[in-house]
């Protein structure tokens, strides 16, 4: 510990180097069996003071993974790294060590010692084999002169200053017998066992729900305290604004805007910056569009360097706000409901919260479902006690985190799983339990759209054959691919992409191919299930403003599953909070997020900032 | 294949020949970078921009190792003894020549001769029929008691898949030889029983394969889809299930022509096969088993005939397969 105070004693003192210098930072790959060079980070600059965060912001492909573990020196084979400095700072001139000259041998003596690794899911990078404990005692055996006895000593000092009840136990659990949070707590002491002075972390919250997130942000907080400087890197503004003080926001390999996190998150000045703090959906947003353009950020998804991504982009509807050629009037058979609301001009609302409740009748019904599934360990009851009612036109969100029952629920509404107790009916009719062939006529009108597109995709299928698989059958072959060109219009993709094999999309593509099936069978109610959770907050925007604007125009109802809060308040009228398999609160949007109930409620409120946009919370100090 | 070859075979002698290298610039995609473009494709860019169609060739083009090229050759000379063994044999099958016995590989006779003076290459080319029908038989008989057993097993009522489930571990837990060579001890040997009896003992591997294909789709994202779209079962079974599942078999069949023609050679080898005049390689090994010693050639020529088929069956099974993974991922 003695060292850390010195440290302390030096980021006080007077004008000490920064910790972490990295100036004109190039990195490329070369492909195998080729010469060229493919940048991947171009012309990075950034400086990190002892104590301080630095964020490092981007969306996939963006590069600031690739960053990342620059400084870690775990490019891997095939990468060129150039800079002008690389530097790691140390407490004297003498102990700056360049980070560029480092062989194999010095990287394995510099990670781990001065510098901390903490990645995304510690489910993979901890060995799944071995202890948590002896995990962190490989670190201190490796970088401290501890013996056996102060190792072990040192490993539950650490365990438990990361918070991790039961040090002495957990010590000796393997990873998959700890919760995600406290698997996430062993890594990060893991990184802090060899005491470094700079600790990278890569999205080290994405995986986990947000109350744990917030506990773990804290934990960083508190290694910040004790002068170990953070490269955090992260998409999620709201992480960064709680903890960063300095910002850079990447795109393409570069850095577009850098700043201190207030200014970069209050006032932005690059265009991209400013598109990406309005993707972040909350409770503000609700009813506004939050993509500015359409164009842009889909095309500057990685996986859109594809033929007809400029062609796809500019005939994307939302930006002139009018329905695409194919969606207009629409030939005698488009039996969907109510085109004509779709009578929205310029940046049109959604009016989700705004309008009349005359669209109200109830749709669909859930009345005390329960599920329960037989285990190892006895039985594990998924769905305790759930009752719901989604209206028609309207849009019920289910929030709660992992294993809290929202996604056997929707299977149980969906019919895909039978429920032990209690039953579910659709406009007034029994819908489950029930045999399937007496709902398989009826089956069109309940849609879904998964997380992963991609899995519900017959892989040898190409678009237009995944979405006329979803039209009535026995149509005539021009009615077919009329309908599939309306269909992606509808969605905003073009008719070239009716060709393509889903592998070969992007993200967001792909979720709009599983949107237009879903619309294809013309649904009363889409169930949603964490359907933009995977995809990157721009593109989420994107699919965001089309859940909204389709909804809006045919009349739909949704049921909305989802983890984040944010994306609930942004999109729902009604909200379900879920824990451990019950409803805990559930009511109109604004009553529950503006005056929670329930303490878990609140905790959730309080943990994931719904109520503000990520530019007004501003860094909490610890 | 032959087309999917002939720009290939043009630049044979250097890997990486000048075709394949304009072939792989036509795109002007970044990803697909040229390894040392030559001169004469940088000097003359306008085939590049006329061939931007075949963008998807390229891909395939560039895969074309000199390894698969010389196991695509090879497989057409198979072929072409099985089909048409007169082009290529220089003597009659049986032909005898009593004053040429047991002479040595040499010019007049590349694999040598055997007892009587046969010369070993053209009998080698005559029994390519057999021995390719026996495997190519085999594999289909195995393949196709696979599908039945695997779907059954995977898809049928739940005591009937059971039942499969049971009896194909049976048969899994004899070693493959022991099986055939107890159905040849009861049917008597013959081509047919041959057939048969490799068939039915590699069936068991493939129809645990088939089986866990058929629940791996069957418990898939896009069959729930299907379900949801109030698709019924057969319509599922027929459209997502059985599709998806066999797929692969098809890779899996060149893997299987090669395996059983070993499997077929050592039934031939322990005398359970055709009947020895038949130039059939099985039977060639059996012959020449007398003459080990003064004549190892006898032996050794057809037994290195068969791995080469093996070889390159195997070889032709992987490409195919990397090619279907390919196109799917």
């Amino acid at each position: 510990m003695t060292t850390v105070l010195e440290r302390d004693a030096a980021t006080t003192g007077t004008a000490p180097s920064p910790l972490l210098q990295v100036s004109h930072l190039d990195v490329g790959f070369r492909p195998r069996g080729s010469h060229a060079v493919r940048p991947v980070v171009q012309d990075v600059s950034l400086s990190l003071p002892r104590g301080g965060c630095l964020a490092l912001v981007g969306e996939s492909g963006s590069g600031k993974s690739v960053t990342a573990r620059t400084l870690v020196g775990l490019t891997g084979a095939g990468a060129t790294v150039s800079a002008e400095s690389l530097v790691l700072g140390g407490a004297t001139p003498e102990r700056d060590l360049d980070l560029a000259s480092l062989d194999a041998a010095q990287w394995r003596r510099v990670r781990g010692g001065r510098i901390g690794f903490v990645l995304q899911d510690a489910l993979v990078s901890l060995d799944p084999l071995r202890p948590v404990g002896r995990e962190i005692d490989e670190v201190l055996r490796l970088h401290t002169e501890l013996n056996r006895t102060e190792r072990s000593h040192r490993v539950r000092e650490l365990l438990a200053s990361v918070g991790v009840p039961e040090p002495q136990l957990r010590a000796g659990q393997r990873p998959d017998q700890l919760s995600g949070g406290l698997r996430q707590r062993a890594l990060i002491a893991s990184a802090l066992a060899g005491e470094p002075e700079l600790l990278v972390a890569d999205e080290p919250t994405t995986a986990l729900d947000v109350t744990v997130q917030a506990q773990v942000l804290e934990l960083l907080d508190q290694a910040r305290g004790r002068g170990v400087g953070v490269l955090l890197i992260s998409h999620d503004l709201s992480v960064v604004a709680r903890l960063a003080d300095t910002v850079a926001v990447m795109r393409g390999g570069r850095i577009v805007e850098q700043g201190p996190a207030r200014s970069v998150l209050e006032d932005p000045q690059h265009e991209y910056t400013r598109a990406l703090l309005a993707a972040v959906p909350s409770f503000a947003t609700r009813g506004r569009r939050l993509s500015l353009d359409a164009g842009a950020p889909e095309a500057a998804e990685p996986g859109a360097s594809v033929p007809d991504a400029s062609v796809h982009s500019t005939a994307l509807p939302d930006a002139a706000g009018s329905a695409p050629a194919g969606t207009a009037p629409a030939a005698p058979s488009a039996s969907h409901v109510a085109p004509a609301q779709a009578t929205r001009t310029g940046r049109g609302e959604h009016a989700a919260s705004g309008k009349d409740d005359t669209r109200g009748d109830v749709v669909l019904q859930a009345t005390s479902l329960r599920k329960a599934f037989r285990t190892p360990g006895g039985t594990h009851v998924a769905v305790a006690d759930v009752s719901l009612a989604l209206r028609r036109g309207r849009t019920l969100g289910i929030v709660g985190e992992s294993g809290s029952g929202k996604s056997t629920t929707a299977r149980l509404v969906l019919g895909l799983t039978e429920p032990d107790a209690g039953e579910v009916t659709l406009d007034g009719e029994a819908w489950a339990p029930l045999p399937e062939g007496r709902r398989r006529g009826r089956r069109r009108r309940i849609s879904v759209v998964a997380q992963d597109p991609l899995s519900s995709f017959d892989p040898r299928w190409r678009v237009e054959r995944i979405i006329a698989d979803a039209l009535p059958a026995r149509l005539p072959r021009a009615e077919r691919a009329a309908r599939v060109t309306r269909l992606l219009g509808q969605v905003g993709l073009t008719d070239a992409v009716a060709h393509r094999l889903p592998l070969t999309l992007s993200g967001g593509q792909r979720q709009r191919v599983a949107i237009a099936r879903a619309l294809a069978s013309e649904p009363e109610v889409i169930v949603l299930d964490e359907a933009v959770s995977a995809l990157d907050v721009s593109v989420q925007a994107q699919v965001l403003d089309l859940l909204a604007r389709l909804r809006d125009e045919f009349g739909l109802s949704y049921l909305f599953i989802s983890h984040d809060l944010g994306v609930i308040a942004h999109l729902s009228d009604d909200v379900l909070v879920m824990r451990r398999g019950e409803v805990v609160e559930s009511g109109d949007v604004r009553s529950v997020l503006t005056a929670p109930q329930h303490p878990y409620t609140q905790e959730l409120v309080r943990a994931a900032d719904v109520l503000h946009t990520p530019d007004r919370t501003g860094r909490r100090t610890a | 294949m032959s087309t999917d070859l002939a720009p290939g075979t043009q630049g044979t002698p250097t890997p990486g020949a000048p075709t394949l290298d304009s072939a792989v610039a036509a795109p002007s995609t970044q990803a697909l970078a040229t390894p040392e473009p030559t001169l004469s494709v940088q000097a003359d860019p306008s085939p590049s921009g006329t061939r931007n169609p075949a963008t998807a060739r390229a891909g395939a083009l560039r895969r074309l190792s000199p390894g698969l090229l010389l196991a695509a050759v090879l497989a057409a000379l198979y072929l072409l003894a099985a089909v048409a063994p007169g082009l290529l044999a220089t003597h009659g099958a049986s032909e005898l020549n009593l004053s040429a016995a047991l002479t040595p590989p040499g010019w007049a006779h590349p694999f040598g001769t055997d007892e009587v003076g046969r010369d070993l290459y053209s009998r080698v080319v005559y029994g390519t029929r057999t021995s390719l029908l026996i495997g190519a038989g085999a594999a289909a008989v195995s393949l196709s008691l696979a599908v039945v057993l695997g779907t059954l097993a995977a898809l049928g009522p739940r005591a009937l898949a059971a039942v499969v489930n049971r009896v194909v571990e049976v048969q899994f837990a004899f070693p493959t030889l022991l099986l055939a060579l107890l159905l040849v001890a009861i049917t008597g040997p013959s081509a047919v029983a041959q057939v048969f009896a490799v068939a039915i003992g590699t069936t068991p591997g493939y129809a645990r394969m088939i089986r866990g294909q058929l629940l791996g789709v069957r418990g898939s994202g896009y069959v729930e889809a299907a379900t949801l779209l109030g698709h019924g079962r057969g319509r599922i079974l027929l459209r997502q299930v059985l599709p998806n599942a066999l797929r692969p078999l098809v890779a899996v069949f060149a893997l299987c022509v090669g395996q059983s023609i070993v499997w077929a050679s050592s039934l031939a080898f322990l005398g359970l096969g055709v009947a020895p005049p038949s130039p059939e390689w099985g039977a060639l090994l059996d012959a020449g088993r007398a003459y080990v010693v003064h004549a190892p050639w006898l032996t050794l020529i057809p037994g290195l005939v068969i791995v080469v088929l093996a070889v390159v069956a195997t070889t032709l099974g992987r490409h195919l397969q990397a090619a279907l993974d390919h196109e799917e991922h």
